[in-house]
């Protein structure tokens, strides 16, 4: 028995339960629970791809800091919601047909797309760290950089947005 | 066998995402649906990045996560920018572009 396909199962079953659950909650803090169990399980399937800088990457900005930003927020924002759902029932349909029309083009869309010819060589595996780091600097070196400087002005846009008007 | 399934497994967790933003009205749930769409994405990235034995997958999903956490700043902020301004975080609320 393959253990690697049954975790693999598990995870994408988990991820995808972890995303239902996320959009059905009417309080905003179990959405933000349930999207932890979402993204904890797609860094699961990162371990089983054998990306594990991804895996702790995943845990620690997804799970670990951009969750607990969603939680700040909610409890700084203290809503009671009186309806959950947005706009009336035909909303509700053209919103259901639309997401089953993109479900179907992407479904169609990889369905098409013919990966290579899957090898039984070790997944990018071991030194997957040192390649990526390799990668990063020296191909990517200018992407980096301009990404850095997104982050700076990230973060000055919020603490600007954050600030109370005097 | 693992990566001929994933893809389908993040189109999936895709839609779930877009039917959220699309029916949700509380902003903050609908930045987490962004958030699970860019997941969604990421798995396809690395999905394929394996099966291709390419790094470039990998590097791709590494910015899209700064991008992401970037976004959830700046949103996050102009949400409680419009709270203190209208006392809600419902996008309904939110319809028009000045007042």
């Amino acid at each position: 028995m393959d253990w690697g396909l049954v975790l693999f199962y598990f995870f994408a079953a988990l991820a995808v339960v972890g995303g239902v659950m996320m959009i059905t909650r009417k309080n905003a803090v179990h959405s933000a629970v349930y999207l932890v169990l979402t993204f904890v399980s797609v860094a699961g399937i990162y371990i089983l791809l054998g990306a594990d800088f991804l895996f702790a990457v995943q845990v620690l900005v997804y799970a670990g800091g951009i969750v607990v930003l969603f939680l700040f927020v909610i409890m700084l924002v203290n809503l009671e919601e009186s309806r959950r759902l947005s706009g009336g029932k035909l909303h509700l349909a053209a919103s259901a047909v639309l997401t089953c029309l993109l479900f179907g083009m992407l479904a169609t869309l990889f369905g098409r797309v013919a990966v290579g010819q899957p090898s039984v060589a070790a997944p990018l595996g071991e030194g997957n760290l040192q390649l990526m780091g390799i990668a990063l600097f020296r191909d990517y070196m200018l992407p980096f950089e301009v990404v850095s400087l997104l982050l700076l002005v990230a973060m000055i846009g919020a603490i600007v947005l954050g600030r109370p008007r005097a | 066998m693992m990566t001929s399934f994933l893809p389908l497994v993040a189109a999936v967790l895709f839609s779930i995402g877009a039917v959220g933003v699309l029916v949700r009205r509380n902003a903050i749930v609908i930045l987490m649906c962004i958030e699970l769409m860019l997941n969604a994405v990421n798995l396809t990235f690395a999905s394929y990045s394996y099966e291709l034995r390419s790094m470039t997958g990998h590097i791709f999903i590494f910015f899209v996560m700064t991008v992401a956490a970037a976004e959830a700043a700046v949103g996050l902020g102009i949400v409680i920018a419009v709270f203190r301004k209208r006392q809600s975080a419902d996008v309904d609320d939110v319809n028009l572009m000045r007042w």
